[in-house]
């Protein structure tokens, strides 16, 4: 027994979850795939007072296919994301990126909005969303909200909810037949939290890149996007120069953190070298579709 | 009004077949319920932050890391662990078989997470290749062997099982 001590409730519904975050405040914690609040709690890195455990909200684990988007409710779990054929069908970087998550006994518990709302830089549902330009829905006791993906994240595990807030749903846009999409990551082993990771969609009409997204997860404190990358990529032809160049680009512009895992200059060096592959894969992928 | 409980929160559920009711302190971990408060010593305990794999049990069916979990979550679940794999202690899982021919274990502490997980791989691809055994077997780990004789244990498995039950289920 590792954690230290903490009232748990276990509500039925969002109403009664969202009372309950709103009634302990900070002092709260709400516990969804708990895949990495509980080795947390384990090490006592975090000592919430309050469990508000939301596993039981079925309400929040669905999949919802609209025209041009697929909304995912918080609490589907990875494994569902990664091997829905909907979600396959509608975000294939999604479900790819979602089957690197962890292990499989850890994508059976951890969930949707679990990922996003605990904002871990190398993670990779935040990159996706990021990338993707995903809408977060968030409902509170004053009501609900939708934000971006690219404004929920502001630091390292840090995220703009508010304590009374709970991610119930996000809506990610549905890749186009005229988009390719890639997603490369490095790791040490299969499973561990990615050095490196970036993800990538780009629309081709006739030979020319007409739109471009290149995101990034494990670089910075937050996932983001490589606009300045994207720009070299949008106009031009498809081909192995222009794609060389925006990966040099990428890896130009950012401000990789250093850690144990590798020193800054070291994620520069994988920027370049997994941005070039997840364009690269994008590209090949479209081609494939066209025969 | 939701129960906000302190103290001990009322869980049943079923543990390889058996039903138990309990009152459990929320912060108790599912690993050492089973462990203690049943008995059931055969889900190890190694990292308890999610990344060694040998508290591996299956939850309703899905592997699960049991450090990760709360016995209070439990209540109406039904948990499986290496215990109950084999009811006759003389006559073991074809994947428990395989581990002890082949030398798939030394000390034997990892190695109720790799039966529990080769299994549950073995059911869904039961023609694995190595590369798709060792991705598999990538959350669990093991600090003797070298991994060599798991692999091998786990593709023996694959075969005896195959033999044994053509209809592809599980027996």
């Amino acid at each position: 027994m590792k954690p230290a001590q903490f009232a748990y409730c276990a509500p039925r519904t969002l109403e009664e979850a969202i009372s309950l975050l709103e009634e302990h405040g900070y002092d709260a914690k709400l516990l969804a795939g708990g895949q990495s609040l509980v080795p947390l709690m384990n090490l006592r890195l975090a000592r919430p007072t309050v469990l508000v455990d939301i596993n039981r909200l079925n309400e929040l684990d669905f999949v919802e296919s609209g025209v041009d988007v697929i909304r995912i409710g918080a609490m589907t779990r990875h494994h569902a994301v990664a091997t829905s054929p909907e979600i396959r069908e509608a975000s294939p970087l999604l479900s790819h990126a979602a089957g690197h998550i962890g292990y499989r006994a850890i994508r059976h518990r951890g969930t949707m909005g679990g990922s996003l709302a605990h904002a871990d830089p190398a993670s990779e549902l935040p990159c996706i969303a990021v990338t993707q330009g995903a809408n977060i829905r968030v409902d509170g006791s004053t009501g609900g909200r939708t934000i971006r993906a690219d404004e929920l994240f502001l630091e390292q595990l840090t995220t703009a909810l508010a304590t009374d807030e709970i991610v119930t749903s996000a809506t990610f846009p549905r890749i186009r037949s005229d988009e390719g999409w890639g997603f490369r990551e490095f790791v040490r082993k299969v499973g561990d939290f990615a050095v490196v990771m970036a993800a990538s969609v780009l629309r081709v009409v006739e030979g020319r890149v007409t739109a471009a997204r290149l995101g990034l997860g494990g670089v910075e404190w937050t996932p983001r996007r490589v606009t300045e990358a994207e720009q070299v990529l949008v106009g031009s032809a498809v081909e192995p120069n222009a794609i060389e160049e925006a990966a040099r680009v990428a890896a130009e512009v950012v401000d990789p953190i250093s850690d144990i895992h590798g020193s800054a200059d070291y994620r520069r060096r994988l920027v370049f070298a997994m941005a070039r592959k997840a364009l690269q894969d994008a590209v090949g992928r479209l081609e494939v579709s066209r025969g | 009004m939701v129960d906000v409980s302190r103290q001990g929160v009322e869980i049943t559920l079923t543990v390889n077949g058996r039903k138990h009711r309990a009152q459990v302190e929320p912060r108790l971990l599912l690993a050492d319920f089973l462990r203690r408060r049943l008995g059931l010593t055969g889900t190890h305990l190694g990292c308890e932050q999610g990344v060694c794999g040998s508290c591996t049990v299956v939850v309703n069916g899905e592997t699960v890391r049991s450090c990760l979990l709360f016995a209070a979550q439990m209540d109406g679940y039904e948990v499986e662990t290496i215990e109950g794999l084999s009811d006759d202690p003389d006559l073991l899982h074809p994947v428990q078989q395989a581990f002890w021919d082949h030398h798939g274990l030394q000390c034997g502490f990892c190695t109720p997470g790799m039966v529990l997980t080769a299994r549950a791989f073995l059911e869904e691809n039961p023609e694995p290749s190595t590369p798709e055994i060792r991705e598999a077997l990538a959350g669990n780990i093991c600090r003797c062997t070298g991994y060599m004789f798991i692999v091998n244990a786990v593709k023996a498995a694959a075969e005896t099982m195959a033999r044994k039950v053509p209809d592809g289920k599980s027996s």
